[in-house]
Formats: structure tokens, sequence, C-alpha cells
């Protein structure tokens, strides 16, 4: 498994054809309860690796709580129960045994407000790296640290405040500080929830810009309420609706020709 | 009155919705007198307070003292054992100088004009100077408590020598050597650098603080940890079950305990069953961080949950676990309001009376009481054995150690209160 994901992030970003695709996270018959309401009825889905993959749907529809159990940020919810399987290169993610601190490591999360912690900006990146013991010295981390920001567009903005708090960034400056964070620990995989919604046109120009470069190197699902950003950024997209998939496919096809009335239904802005 | 319907309008001018308006605006100033009164009888209470205790109190801030030359040249005194001395006949005998023709019958009221461990006064004086001997040097020696009251003005001459507590020959002298210029009346430091004694004009607060001092930080040490730890399980760790709302009801409970039960449990318990040394500050601090742990512990949830969920959701989405969200990030964001209550409920550990005196802490320590496990006094019980005291001199030194006790209290909330506005909202 391991070197799989290697050999994924160092290949270039070639064109891969349908049938070289391989699948990052499967779920199969996802369920999810709140107590006693149902947020998520069978769910199947495939993400394949080095794609940009949307969520898309009214509000309310269970995108935001499937992409939590990605990476299990829903075990932080007190009577939240998730059923069915979901696995991360094959390997189910709701297993006991498996590690939840390695797990968050790599599927990585930016939030949809901002929220840098309130370090420097050196420290908010370098904080994944330290706690998971991946540098062993200050130049180390510190070429992680540049590295991470550089490939998150940030760098050049912050190199002589690396040690002003990063809550004193502005909104696109800080989102783009949380996903260099996320980046810092290596993850495989990058989940987004809502990244731009609190963000003007012009920083959520930047930072799609960014999700297509980081493509080539990590997996990104993307929730989003802009069908416009879905059309721009992702190439899959799976439209929901009242915690049900209703149909995931090339966003080309889901834009154009969708097959589901409903996701024509939305798409044209009848509703939602 | 319109109704309601598109075009309609009300008739805002009418005197009825005139004489409506000026209801209401009349209700908001009765408020906001209401408040001022409020807060105008609180205030008058607290200077009334303050006002009667610094009236009655001002006086035990100065001792007056009558300065005394003393002659140590030839008299029988070895330098390398001080103390073996006869201080008591060097010193009355030099005493007997300042009046001229002292008859018998009246030695004993002169010599208590003077405090009555003035010789050893006067040996700590040497042996804290050792250049004085072999010479004349000025010596303050202070009055005794009568004398000194008659100093400040507090003894009335004009009642029967029967009922007075100084006689008219003790007067006469003094009267002398205050036309010698022998009588000061300097600050008394002693208040502070002294132990407690039977004699007022000695007593000093000295044991009291030393063992408040103790108390406190034992109460510190004991009730800081366990209670952020305590609240940090029953925030981050604890099922939300019965069991844990019974915990939380318990500890809630525990702050509104009258403090004598504390002390009641602290005699019983760590006196008797541990078996602790009585009036030691040790089991004073003890039974202070009973009473400190609820007011930390619910400062403490309060304040871990007044931290942003965004913040421990970054934390953990990098991947850390659950107690590195909390003490790299939750509990720094909330140590400020951590450490305003806490300071809040030592202030008011400081002033707690009643567990104490049931532990035994109003001991009489005369001596440096010289540690956690020693018998000691603390200030709240030091004032109330000064209050018991007959002598004169012990009222008003009462009023001062309260007023000192306010002075602390004063500073540790003053403290509490910029610490809260340094830190205010930080992220």
């Amino acid at each position: 498994m391991n070197k799989m994901a290697n050999v994924a992030m160092v290949a270039p970003a070639a064109e891969i054809s349908a049938s070289e695709r391989t699948a990052k996270f499967r779920g199969r018959k996802v369920c999810v309860h709140y107590g006693e309401k149902q947020a998520l009825f069978d769910v199947d889905l495939d993400i394949y690796r080095n794609e940009v993959t949307a969520f898309i749907g009214p509000s309310g529809c269970g995108k935001s709580t499937l992409l939590r159990c990605l990476n299990r940020m829903n075990d932080t919810i007190e009577n939240c129960k998730v059923s069915g399987e979901i696995t991360l290169d094959g390997e189910n993610v709701y297993n006991p045994r498996i590690d939840v601190v390695e797990l968050r490591a790599r599927v990585g999360m930016v939030f949809q407000k901002p929220n840098p912690f309130p370090k420097s900006i050196f420290e908010n990146v370098a904080y994944g790296p330290r706690i998971h013991g991946l540098v062993s010295n200050r130049a180390e981390m510190e070429e992680v640290v540049v590295t991470s920001l550089k490939k998150a567009g940030l760098f050049d903005e912050v190199r002589d405040r690396m040690d002003e708090p990063g809550t004193g960034l502005s909104g696109g400056q800080q989102q783009r500080l949380c996903i260099a964070r996320a980046i810092a620990v290596s993850p495989e995989v990058i989940l987004m929830d809502e990244p731009c919604s609190a963000l003007d046109p012009i920083a959520t120009a930047r930072i799609e810009e960014l999700i297509d470069e980081l493509k080539q190197n990590y997996t990104i699902v993307i929730v989003t309420h802009s069908m416009q950003q879905a059309a721009r950024v992702s190439q899959r997209t799976a439209m929901f609706h009242l915690g049900n998939l209703i149909e995931i496919d090339e966003t080309d096809k889901i834009f154009t020709n969708p097959s589901n009335q409903r996701t024509q239904d939305y798409i044209t802005g009848r509703y939602g | 009155m319109g109704a309601g319907t598109a075009g309609a309008a009300f008739d805002w001018k009418s005197p009825a919705m005139e004489t409506r308006r000026a209801r209401r605006y009349a209700a908001d100033r009765r408020l906001q007198w209401y408040g001022i009164i409020a807060i105008a009888l609180a205030l008058g209470f607290l200077i009334f307070l303050i006002g009667t205790l610094t009236y009655s109190g001002y006086k035990a801030f100065v001792q007056t003292k009558a300065v005394v030359e003393i002659d140590l040249a030839g008299k029988e005194i070895d330098p390398s054992n001080l103390m073996a001395a006869n201080w008591r006949g060097i010193l009355r005998g030099e005493l007997r100088n300042l009046v001229d023709d002292l008859p018998r019958s009246q030695e004993k009221s002169f010599f208590d004009i003077f405090t009555s461990s003035s010789h050893f006064i006067v040996r700590n004086t040497v042996i804290a100077d050792p250049s004085r001997l072999g010479r004349k040097s000025a010596f303050e020696i202070p009055l005794s408590d009568p004398l000194d009251q008659l100093s400040k003005g507090e003894i009335d001459r004009e009642t029967p020598a029967d009922r007075r507590r100084v006689d008219d020959d003790q007067i006469r002298i003094f009267d002398d050597l205050k036309a010698q210029d022998r009588i000061i009346r300097p600050f008394n430091w002693e208040l502070f650098t002294s132990y407690d004694s039977r004699f007022p004009e000695l007593a000093g607060l000295r044991g009291a603080l030393s063992g408040s001092f103790w108390a406190l930080l034992v109460c510190f040490l004991i009730s800081f940890p366990v209670g952020i730890a305590a609240a940090i399980y029953l925030e981050e760790f604890a099922p939300r079950n019965r069991t844990t709302d019974f915990i939380e009801i318990n500890i809630n409970n525990l702050a509104a305990v009258p403090s004598v039960v504390f002390g009641l449990l602290g005699l019983a318990v760590f006196l008797g069953w541990f078996g602790l040394p009585r009036s030691a500050p040790l089991v004073g601090g003890m039974v202070l961080s009973l009473m400190t742990l609820p007011t930390i512990i619910i400062v403490t949830r309060a304040a871990l949950k007044s931290v942003p969920s965004s913040i421990r959701e970054a934390a953990l989405g990098v991947g850390a676990s659950k107690h590195e969200a909390i003490f790299h990030h939750n509990l720094p964001l909330a140590m400020p309001t951590i450490l305003t209550g806490t300071i809040i409920g030592l202030a008011q550990a400081l002033g707690e009376t009643a567990p104490l005196l049931l532990i035994g802490m109003n001991a009489f320590i005369s001596a440096d009481p010289g540690g956690v496990m020693q018998p000691s006094t603390a200030l709240p019980t030091q004032i109330y054995i000064w209050a018991d005291s007959p002598e004169r001199g012990f009222v008003a030194r009462t009023s001062a150690a309260i007023l000192v006790l306010l002075g602390f209290l004063l500073v540790m909330n003053a403290a509490a209160i910029l610490l809260r506005q340094r830190f205010e909202k930080r992220w």
C-alpha cells in the first residue's frame, strides 16, 4: 500500500485514462445516524487517486457528513454512528485497529472558515510535522515549512513575517495557510469542506488555481455549494439530495447531460 | 388606531401615543435611578466599613517610644557572650537617670511605663549592632500599652485615679519625658516584623503573615493541578451519562458548603485519621484547597468551553491526539481565564476563618513558626485572637490587622482584573 502511494505521488501529471484509475477511497453502503435521525442512506461511491472529486447538493443533503467520515472527524460528535464500509487503499477506515491519528495525517482537512492556530505562521505549519515526529532537526523543519508554504502559494507573501501570528493574515491568506498546514504532514488526500465560502472572488480564484496544481500530487475531495466552482475545479462530481447519492459521474457529463432528473433540476436552478 | 393594512398609517403624534411614550421613557429613567441608588448604597457601606476600620485602626500604625541614652562603657558585658549580660540591671540603672529622686514606692509604676521586655529589646539592638558597646548611644524603647494609649490621647486624664490605667505619677513622668523631647511616635514597623505577644505594644503580624503564606501556597499547589485535571476530565473525557451528571451536581454543591463544615472535616480526617500536626499551615492549606477546588473546576470548565471549537477541530484535523489538542491548544488559550479565577479563589481562601479555627490555627505563637508543619496562625485567625483580647492596644491593632488583610485582598483581586483585561480575546 505504501509503495503504491509513493509511486502515485512521484509520477508526473500525465493524462490518466479511465481504465488506469485506481480508487483511493471506496464507500459501500455507507449509512450515518445522528442519534435517531439518519443523515446518509446507503451511499456507494469511488474516489480516484490524483483527481478532484466534488460533492454538490442543497443544504442538509449530507455531503459534509460524508466528507467528515473519510477522516473520521465525525468521531468527535457525540451520538454519530457510521455503518457500512469506507476503505482507504483497501483498508477499512473504521476498523478499530486503525490509528486515527495516523489516518488524519494521511487524510488532511481544510475547513469552511479558515482556522489557523493563534501562533506564528511558522508554528502553524510546523505543528503537524512536530507532533508526528516527521523531522529530526531545525533545518529539516524549516525546509518542510518553506516547501509547504510554497506549495500552498503563500510563501512569497509571508517570507518576511514568518514569526507573526497566523491570525493576522487576510481571509484568503489564512485559508492558504491552513492548506499549507495540511500539506506539511505529507498527506495522500486533502478534504476540503467549502473552503472558499468565506472568501471573496479573487481569493477564491487563487485557491481554485491552487487546487488544480495540488491534484498532481494529492487526491482532493471538495464539498461546494457553488456549481460553477464544481464545474471549474473537479474531474468527477457526486450529487447528493436528502442523504442519498443521486448521481456520480464525470463532471462534464453531470453538467451537460445528467442521467437523473433531480440532478438536472438542481443544476438548472429549479431548486436548492 | 390603524388596522395595519397597506396605506393606513398610525397617528404617532396623538396625545395618547405621546403619553405612552413619556411613560416608557420614565420607566427607563427609573431603572437608571435604581441602578445608581443600588451602587451608591453598596459604595456607601464599603466606605463606611473602611472608614470605621481606618478610624479605629490608624493609631496602631504608630507606636510610642522613648529615646533613652544608655552608656555601655564600663558595664559588665562580655562581648563574646552578649546574651548573658545583666541587661535588666543595666537598663534600669540608666532609666533611673531620667528622673531625679525616684522614691522606692514609685519604682514599680515608673518601670511599668516602659514595655516589660525592654531589656530584651536593648539586648537585641546591641547584638545587631555591636559597635554600640563601650559607648553612649540612643536606644528607642517602646512604652507599655497604657502609656501608649495615653500618648495617643485614648485615656481621659479627668477620670479618677483608681479608674485609670495610668496613675498620676506615671502621667507626671510622661509629661516630663515629653518636655525633654524624648517621646517619639515612629511608624510601627514592628506590626509586620514581630510575632504575637501578650503585650499589644510588642505584638506583630509576622507569624500570621507567614502562616497565611504557607497555607495559601499549599492550597494553590493542591487545588490548581487537581482542579484543572478534574475539569479537563469532565469536559473532554467523561461520557455523558448519569454518573457524570451526578459528579457535576456534587461539585457545584461543594462550592456552596459552609466553610465550617470543611473545618470539621479537616479536624476529623486530617488531624484525627491522618494524624497531621495540629495548627500546622499544611493542614490549613489542605482544608482551604478543599474549598478552592470547586471554584477552580467551575472556572476551568467555563474557560475550556469558551475556546472556539474551530481551533480544536483544526488540531484534530492535522492528526493531533486528544491530549495534544487539549494541552497544546485549548488549555493555553483558556489559561488567562483560569488564572483569574484561581486568584479570586485564593483571595477568598485568604479570608476564611472558620475552618482554620477548627483545625487550631489560632494557636498563640510568639516565635518563628518555622515552616509548613509547625503550629502557626493565619491572618484571619490572628484577627480573631486579637479581637478577643482585653488590652486597649489590641482594639486598634485588630482594626489595623483587618486593614492589612483587606489590603492583600485588594491587591490580589486587582491582579486578577489586570490579568483578565490584558489577555481578553487574543484570537
